[in-house]
């Protein structure tokens, strides 16, 4: 196209006729020549350029679909809310991708295949096995992944992971801050208490082992570990051994109908629901719903608020839903899991703005976004300016530390009033045993992949 | 009595009682297999299905509401009342019985005479296709299933034990309701195939397809009520998986506990399926109970199941009370 505007400029000083015509300017000729400039810039600047691509890899359908569709629908509705309220970030539109993953890895793998192209800036895989699938293949790219509270822990140390993020919290700080809260409630000892780690048997629900096993060194607590195979619609035999053994805590590890069926065998062998305590992914109005009555008082982590008692609702309700432009049916709003989705949009788009203040423009690359990412810090202040309140631990990211300061909190299921709420603040895993873990899991990772470490 | 006794007891009655579970799902595969010799995929999928429709019925929510908002860009979702549970199973029941025609009507009656790996294959497609059509049908959430069934321990059992052996077994009530059920469900089916003609066209079907059509037996009849009774039998598994874990797409899961049932029962044995859901189910939990999770770190419970099956089969390919099947070239 450039090209073209210099045969017309030659044009004009060949044809003195026809360079005065087009210096009177008329609204023809200037409506001309702006589609011109307007075009060119377009297809000069590519598509990537000209909007702000947020990949989102859903699961709306399938047999975790009930947990998809809310995290997927507070994903969208919070671009949704940008850019109807804000024309997008810094001034430029959001394009939101949505790929249906199915929850299944290979499906994931073409998700990333296929829209990669598009300009992505980020990729939320949303399932630890896609995760661990794209951090090879992003890395390579050169595109950044943020795993939020899943995927591989040590991706923390961004010495070595340097496209991957897990900020605010991982799976280990999960099980440090449960152990922290059970040391709170019990006067400050574990000493010759018995807790019991019930867990999905798969990589995602192993990572606390590790965790768990130096905390109890530490403290002295006796640690019993529980594996339920996937699904986990049968769990009789394990909590017949709960029920033998008589552990004073049970904190779960657990993913979609294991969460409920185990909720459920709780009840029934009358555990204490205020003495177990699931990690996020078994934190959701979906687990503890289906036991009724009997799930009240259970516990889960969480590293963002719940509810939907925050002014940035306020706005989605007048902008989104009203507008008839929400995700999905508008019925998910202020659940834990579209709060989560939420919350991911937010670190996203907040980064994003990060990046455009850093690299002096509007327009993103992935390479910049990374870049914003890494430079990422979320203050109160900033919270509160969204409209979300102490919605989230602070934290700031660092080339060193692509995982925040690992703040979680604790929330708790109050059946009556079909809701859960924190009843802690966000308290600080435990730093020095968590600390040389990521370094151990992150080095070894460097040296089977060739990567040397740096900053 | 030790105490290790004592456990080892509670845990084979819980065996028992999750290998009756186990037999529900059984079940439903024999019917199927049996009338007409196909291994029927979907049947974990008319399970959830039929649980989906039964809490969609019993909220009052207004089927394929997603689809019609979409398209009409109306806002319904409930009808705004609750149906007794009773009645919604019988509404159910007529929707798993339409269900059943439509699967005869549309895929089967176009495939007789077809091998029977591709009629094994058409109900992979059918699994599928129910599991879209429950998702567009009921939506994708967890839904409560709450048919008034008595949940959590039984305390006459765990008192009782308590005072005759110092230790209070737990057995679930819903898994004492879902044994009687079992056990009425299979003296039903027996009832039904000994003693009624629709019973025994169904028998002669199973024996043999041309010889029963040669003495006036309308073979699209015995399927469709083959593929009725394989649905009600989904409806009562659904009811008892999903008022243990909501009802949700998992529930079709359910299926694979019920194939190494079927490899030691037989695939043609309403016992069998009982016997071998039993067998399964005691078994699977005293080897998680004795072995499984002192030595092996635990969570043993899938794999051994398929391996006990293995086991038999060594000693009885055709299953405990399979039919032997005898080929002569």
């Amino acid at each position: 196209m450039a090209g073209e505007e210099t045969h017309a400029e030659e044009d004009d000083r060949a044809n003195p006729a026809l360079s005065d015509i087009s210096r009177e300017e008329t609204p023809m000729n200037m409506k001309l020549k702006l589609t011109t400039v307007a075009l060119g810039v377009t297809l000069a600047a590519g598509p990537a350029m000209a909007e702000l691509v947020f990949p989102s890899l859903s699961y709306r359908t399938g047999p975790y679909a009930a947990n998809g569709i809310p995290f997927a629908d507070g994903y969208a509705d919070y671009f949704t809310l940008l850019n109807e309220r804000d024309g997008g970030i810094g001034g430029e539109a959001i394009r939101m991708i949505e790929c249906e993953t199915g929850y299944n890895t290979e499906k994931g793998v073409e998700c990333y295949e296929s829209t990669k192209g598009e300009g992505a800036l980020v990729y939320q895989p949303l399932s630890t096995g896609i995760t661990y699938q794209l951090i090879p293949k992003a890395t390579a790219d050169g595109i950044p992944v943020h795993s939020m509270g899943y995927g591989r822990t040590s991706a923390k140390d961004g010495s070595v992971f340097k496209n991957i993020f897990n900020y605010p919290a991982n799976y280990w700080d999960g099980a440090s801050v449960a152990i922290k809260h059970l040391l709170d409630v019990n006067g400050g000892s574990l000493e010759g208490k018995k807790i019991a780690l019930v867990y999905h048997n798969s990589a995602y629900g192993k990572e606390p082992i590790r965790t768990l096993e130096e905390l109890s060194k530490k403290h002295g607590f006796e640690l019993s570990l529980l594996p339920i195979d996937h699904p986990g619609q049968e769990q009789k035999s394990q909590w017949l051994q709960i029920r033998r053994e008589k552990p004073d805590n049970v904190i779960m590890y657990g993913w979609g109908v294991m969460n409920q069926v185990a909720i459920q065998e709780a009840a029934n062998i009358r555990y204490p629901m205020d003495q177990f305590i699931g990690i996020w992914w078994s934190g959701s109005e979906n687990d503890v719903r289906p036991a009724g009555d009997a799930a009240n008082g259970y516990k889960a982590l969480t590293f963002h608020n719940v509810g939907d008692d925050f002014p940035v609702f306020d706005d989605i309700q007048k902008f989104v839903v009203d507008a008839g432009k929400a995700a999905g049916a508008g019925d998910q709003i202020g659940t834990a899991l579209y709060n989560r989705g939420l919350y991911a949009a937010m670190l996203a788009a907040e980064a994003a703005k990060t990046a455009q203040g850093m690299h002096n423009t509007t327009t993103l690359t992935p390479a910049q976004m990374r870049d914003g990412m890494e430079a990422l810090e979320i203050t109160e202040a900033k919270m509160a300016d969204l409209g979300l309140p102490n919605f989230g631990p602070e934290f700031k990211v660092s080339c060193e530390n692509h995982g925040g300061n690992g703040f979680v909190a604790v929330s708790q299921w109050d059946a009556a009033a079909d809701s859960w709420s924190l009843i802690t603040d966000y308290v600080q895993s435990d730093q020095d045993i968590l600390g040389p873990l990521v370094t151990e899991d992150a080095a070894a990772f460097a040296a089977e992949s060739g990567i040397t470490p740096g900053c | 009595m030790p105490e290790q006794l004592a456990f080892a007891l509670e845990v084979t009655a819980n065996g028992l009682m999750a290998g009756v579970l186990y037999a529900l799902v059984a079940l439903g595969f024999v019917l199927i297999y049996k009338a007409s010799g196909i291994f029927n995929y979907a049947q974990g999928v008319m399970a959830l299905f039929a649980a989906l429709t039964l809490a969609g019925i019993m909220d009052g929510q207004v089927p394929f509401s997603h689809l019609i908002n979409a398209v009409f860009g109306t806002d319904v979702h409930h009808f705004g009342w609750n149906v007794p549970a009773f009645l919604a199973i019988l509404l159910t029941m007529v929707v798993m019985i339409a269900l059943a025609y439509a699967v005869q009507r549309l895929v089967f009656r176009h495939l007789v005479g077809q091998e029977p790996i591709i009629l094994f294959m058409a109900t992979i497609g059918l699994a599928y296709f129910l599991e879209g059509v429950g998702d567009l049908m009921w939506g994708s959430d967890i839904k409560s299933m709450d048919v008034g069934l008595p949940q959590g321990i039984n305390t006459w059992i765990d008192e009782t034990t308590f005072e005759a052996l110092g230790y209070g077994f737990f057995i679930d009530n819903l898994d004492i309701v879902a044994s009687i059920i079992a056990a009425l469900l299979v003296i039903g089916l027996v009832m039904f195939a000994q003693y009624t003609k629709q019973g025994r066209a169904m028998r002669a079907v199973a024996d043999d397809h041309q010889a029963a059509l040669s003495v006036g037996v309308s073979l699209n009849f015995i399927w469709i009520l083959v593929w009725s009774l394989a649905g009600f039998v989904a409806l009562v598994a659904g009811i008892m998986w999903g008022t243990k874990s909501g009802v949700q797409f998992s529930l079709s899961l359910i299926a694979l506990k019920a194939l190494p049932v079927l490899m030691l029962g037989g695939f043609t044995s309403i016992p069998g399926a009982i016997v071998g859901g039993l067998i399964i189910g005691v078994g699977e939990k005293l080897f998680e109970f004795l072995i499984g999770a002192p030595f092996l770190g635990g969570a043993t419970e899938n794999w051994f199941a398929y391996m006990l099956a293995l086991i038999f089969l060594v000693f009885r390919p055709q299953g405990l009370f399979g039919e032997k099947i005898i080929e002569r070239v």
